[in-house]
């Protein structure tokens, strides 16, 4: 993955360049009109979030079972990674929703379960930096009902009652606006294993570093 | 019996007509997208998309620069500690 980690950053970043040009091109939204194209990252986001949320707790799984540190690494970088975008979801949502709803935030299903998974990620961060010895363990199990939290997220908006656009709403998309959303995803998910990455690659090196400190201490 | 029946209906419009009046306007029956609003009740959508993709850029950003910074620091003990154990 090293090989190809500048290469595939300068394609992100030429995706990313790209992705307002096509954005603006696509056509408007009939009822929201120019605050809709807002959902081109939002959504996008979304989706990622998610992504990682589940990435995370099946890390972490695969650690509690079988004790792997890489599993560990990657569910660490992963916690991250869903609170970052997370937080991106939180913040232009109700950038959009106050033009299309008249208010910025409302206690309904989706947004309230959207805002606890981003709070778990955040928790897991929590518990891993200042819960002391174990703290891999209970994070770990944190984590795995971060990911539980996943799928209610998702239904959220088809099975309760809800302000929400429901999730009909992407493949029913007008062809104009399909290819700059899903070039906004694969923008933001080729973003997100870069990060990933390199998260996993800090990970690491601190691990070594922790070696280098236990062989200096018995040498000593 | 009649003034009876006129003071109670004097008295029910008198109590009636101040909550009357300040009953909210009737609701719309139909959508109105947001280019047919009145102008008052029309935002500016400019500044909130600006304001969402600023964001999304300034986030991503600042993570990419906290990664760096953090592997920089764990390097630069890495190079540290190891010329020390060279040095012995």
């Amino acid at each position: 993955m090293r090989k190809y980690f500048v290469p595939l950053a300068a394609v992100a970043t030429a995706m990313f360049l790209y992705a307002p040009i096509m954005i603006a091109q696509a056509p408007y939204e009939s009822t929201m009109g120019l605050v809709q194209k807002i959902f081109y990252y939002h959504a996008p986001s979304g989706m990622v979030m998610l992504v990682s949320a589940i990435v995370c707790g099946v890390a972490s799984a695969i650690y509690l079972w079988r004790g792997t540190p890489a599993a560990d690494r990657v569910a660490m970088a992963a916690a991250e990674l869903t609170a970052l975008f997370g937080l991106i979801v939180i913040v232009t949502g109700p950038l959009w929703a106050r033009k299309a709803w008249g208010i910025w935030w409302d206690w309904e299903p989706r947004l309230t379960m959207s805002f606890v998974g981003w709070l778990i990620s955040v928790s897991y961060l929590f518990v891993r930096k200042y819960a002391g010895p174990g703290s891999d363990k209970l994070g770990a199990a944190l984590a795995i009902f971060g990911s539980v939290n996943v799928p209610f997220i998702y239904v959220s908006v088809n099975v309760w009652r809800t302000m929400h656009p429901k999730t009909t709403v992407v493949p029913s998309l007008q062809p104009g606006m399909r290819g700059p959303f899903w070039f906004s995803f694969l923008a933001l998910l080729l973003l997100y294993l870069l990060l990933m990455t390199a998260r996993v690659h800090l990970e690491r090196q601190r691990t070594a570093l922790d070696e280098l400190y236990l062989a200096e201490e018995d040498a000593s | 019996m009649i003034r009876r029946l006129l003071t109670m209906t004097l008295t029910a419009a008198l109590t009636a007509a101040p909550a009357l009046a300040a009953q909210p306007p009737a609701g719309q029956s139909e959508f109105v997208p947001i280019s047919q609003l009145p102008p008052a009740d029309q935002l500016p959508a400019a500044p909130l998309l600006v304001g969402a993709y600023a964001f999304i850029w300034l986030a991503v950003m600042f993570y990419l620069w906290s990664i760096w910074q953090r592997l920089n620091k764990v390097e630069t003990e890495m190079r540290a500690l190891a010329q020390k154990t060279a040095r012995r």
